[in-house]
C-alpha cells in the first residue's frame, strides 16, 4: 500500500465545437450588427420573444413574424458578480441582469454597465429592480450578443 | 400510480471531502451500506439506475459505464438519468416506475458526486444557453440571487426581513446537521456570523450557501410482494411529481415558479394531501440557498405567497416547529449534487420508518422530499409514508 494515500492526479479536458445557429438566430445577430433588436411574435399566443425563436416554446408552432423591439426596458432582476470562476467571459465585477425590453414578453439576459462598478454601495443607488435601462452598442460589431456592449441605467 | 412500491433500504457515505478514495470506491461505499440496510445482496437486484451531474463535473463521460462494477451493475440492466440538481429525484422516479410497472421486484438507485475533483461552477456554466445567455452566467449563485431578488421585489419583502429570515434558515439547518453523522458541514452558526459572512453575490453570503461535497447515496426500491416478504418497516411511495420549464431563462416567472408548484401539486394529489403544512410531518426539500428555500415553502403551499419570511421568523420550519424542514441539515450542509435529491428521499424514508437516529422527528409518518435541477428549470417531488 502506498504511503501517500490521498494522492491526486491533475488533468483537463479541452474539446472544440462548431455549433450551428440556424436561420433565426443568424438573422437576429445580423440585426444586432445594424443596431436593431429583433424579436419574433408567435401567431398563436401572440407573445414576442427576445431573443427570437424559430418556434414558440409553449405552442410548439413555427414563428414567422419578426418584430423590432425597443432598445430600452425595465430591470426585472440583477446580480452584482465579484467572484471569479473558470473560463468566465466577462471581467469581474460585472452585473448580470434580466431586462424586459419594451414591446417584448420575455426577460432578456445581458449586463448592466456604463457606471462605476467598483463600489457596490454606489451601484445599489443607481441600479434598481423596476428601473429603466437602455442598450449601448459596441462600435466594432462581431456578430455576437456582446454587439450590445451593455445596458446603462436611464435617469 | 401503478403497483405499490416501497423503499426497503438506504445507504449514504460520510459526505465531505473524500480524497481518501477514488470515485468508484465512493459509489461502492453507499451501495454496500444500502444492501446491508435492506438485508439483501447484489444477486437479488433486478436493475440499477444511476444519476450524476453532467460529465464535465469529474471529467469522465458516462458515469453509468464508469461505475458498472462499483454499483454492482455488471450483467444487469442499467439506466442513467441526469437532470443536474434534481437528478436524485429523477433517478428515484425511474426506480419507482421500474418497480411499479411490475417488471422488477428490486431496483437499486444510486446518486453520486465528487465535487472536489472538478469545478462545479464551471460545469454549471455549460448548462446555460450557449449563444445568448452563457456570457452573463455567474453560476448557481448568480441565478439563485437574481431569483431571490425578483421574489422579494414582487412580494415587497423588506430587505432586512428577508435577511433575518434567511439567517434563521441557515442557523436551523446547521443546528440540524449536528445530529446527522453523514453531513458534510457540522458546525453551529450564530445570527451574527451569518449576517457578517463573506459576500458571495449580494445579499447572499457564505453561510447562506451550500458546500461542494463528495458523497453518494443508494436507495433500494421493492415491489409490494417483496417489501412485505423481507422488510419490517417499508417506506411506501405515496406520490410523485415532476415538471420542467423552458430552457431560456427569463421566459417563465421564477418568483412563482410553475415547475416547483405543479410538481408538488401532482405529488400531493397522488398522496391525497390537501393541507401540506398540517398533514406532512417532515419536508426534506432541496435547499442550497437560504433565500431560495423560502420560495420553495410558498410553491409547496406551506404558506401564502410572499409570507414565507413571516412563517420562518415564527419558527414554523425548525425541528421543533409545525413542519420540520430538513432535519438532516439539508442541501445547505451537504451537497454532492448527483446524490443530493436522493439523499432527500433517503432522509424522508428514514424519518417515516423511525430510523433517523438523533435527527428523528418524533412520530413522523408522512414525509416529502424534493430537488431542483438546471437553471431553475426542473423540479421533482417524492412523498413517502409509513402506511401503504
Amino acid at each position: 500500500m502506498s504511503k501517500d494515500e490521498n494522492r491526486i492526479v491533475k488533468g483537463q479536458v479541452k474539446v472544440p465545437y462548431e455549433m450551428a445557429l440556424g436561420r433565426t438566430w443568424s438573422y437576429f445577430l445580423d440585426c444586432l450588427k445594424e443596431e436593431k433588436i429583433m424579436g419574433k411574435k408567435c401567431g398563436k399566443c401572440s407573445r414576442v420573444l427576445v431573443p427570437p425563436r424559430s418556434f414558440c416554446p409553449r405552442c410548439f408552432q413555427d414563428i414567422e413574424q419578426w418584430v423590432e423591439v425597443s432598445q430600452e426596458g425595465v430591470v426585472e432582476t440583477w446580480v452584482y458578480v465579484n467572484m471569479p470562476f473558470f473560463a468566465q467571459e466577462l471581467k469581474i465585477p460585472f452585473i448580470s441582469a434580466q431586462i424586459r425590453l419594451d414591446g417584448s414578453n420575455t426577460g432578456f439576459t445581458h449586463q448592466i454597465a456604463g457606471i462605476d462598478l467598483s463600489d457596490f454601495d454606489q451601484v445599489r443607488k443607481t441600479v434598481k429592480l423596476g428601473g429603466r435601462v437602455r442598450a449601448i452598442w459596441r462600435s466594432e460589431k462581431k456578430g455576437s450578443i456582446l454587439d450590445i456592449a451593455y445596458f446603462e441605467p436611464v435617469e | 400510480m401503478g403497483n405499490a412500491v416501497a423503499i426497503i433500504g438506504t445507504g449514504q457515505t460520510k459526505h465531505g471531502r473524500r480524497q481518501d478514495l477514488c470515485y468508484p470506491e465512493l459509489v461502492r461505499e453507499s451501495v454496500t451500506a444500502a444492501l446491508e440496510d435492506a438485508g439483501i445482496t447484489l444477486q437479488d437486484i433486478d436493475g440499477v439506475v444511476l444519476g450524476t451531474m453532467p460529465s464535465m463535473m469529474e471529467g469522465v463521460s458516462s458515469t453509468h459505464f464508469y461505475f458498472a462494477e462499483a454499483m454492482g451493475a455488471v450483467r444487469k440492466p442499467v439506466l442513467k438519468v441526469e437532470t443536474c440538481g434534481s437528478t436524485g429525484q429523477s433517478i428515484g422516479h425511474c426506480g419507482f416506475y421500474w418497480v411499479a410497472s411490475g417488471m422488477a421486484d428490486l431496483v437499486l438507485v444510486v446518486g453520486s458526486e465528487k465535487m472536489s475533483e472538478g469545478d462545479g461552477q464551471a460545469t454549471m456554466t455549460t448548462v446555460f444557453e450557449p449563444f445568448f445567455q452563457k456570457t452573463f452566467a455567474a453560476g448557481a449563485p448568480g441565478v439563485f440571487t437574481m431569483q431571490s431578488m425578483e421574489w422579494m421585489y414582487r412580494f415587497k419583502i423588506p430587505e432586512e426581513k428577508g435577511r433575518e429570515a434567511a439567517a434563521q434558515i441557515s442557523m436551523s439547518n446547521h443546528d440540524n446537521a449536528m445530529d446527522n453523522p453523514h453531513a458534510h458541514i457540522r458546525m453551529r452558526v450564530t445570527m451574527e456570523e451569518v449576517m457578517n459572512a463573506r459576500i458571495i453575490t449580494y445579499p447572499v453570503r457564505l453561510l447562506d450557501v451550500c458546500p461542494a461535497s463528495d458523497g453518494a447515496c443508494a436507495v433500494i426500491f421493492a415491489s409490494e410482494r417483496m417489501a412485505k416478504k423481507i422488510c419490517k418497516k417499508p417506506a411506501w411511495i405515496k406520490g410523485i411529481g415532476f415538471r420542467g420549464e423552458e430552457f431560456f431563462y427569463g421566459e417563465s416567472d421564477k418568483s412563482i415558479w410553475m415547475s416547483a408548484t405543479e410538481a408538488a401539486k401532482e405529488a400531493y394529489q397522488q398522496a391525497g394531501i390537501q393541507d401540506p403544512l398540517k398533514e406532512l410531518d417532515v419536508a426534506e426539500i432541496y435547499n442550497p440557498f437560504t433565500y431560495q428555500e423560502m420560495i420553495f415553502y410558498e410553491c409547496f403551499g406551506f404558506c401564502p405567497r410572499g409570507k414565507a419570511p413571516d412563517y420562518v421568523l415564527k419558527g414554523t420550519f425548525r425541528k421543533e416547529g409545525q413542519l420540520p424542514c430538513c432535519p438532516s441539515g439539508g442541501t445547505l450542509c451537504t451537497n454532492p449534487i448527483g446524490a443530493t435529491g436522493l439523499i432527500r428521499l433517503a432522509e424522508a424514508a428514514l424519518q417515516v420508518t423511525g430510523k433517523a437516529g438523533a435527527r428523528q422527528v418524533d412520530g413522523a409518518r408522512l414525509a416529502m422530499s424534493h430537488a431542483m435541477g438546471g437553471v431553475d428549470q426542473f423540479n421533482g417531488v417524492t412523498i413517502v409514508g409509513a402506511e401503504m
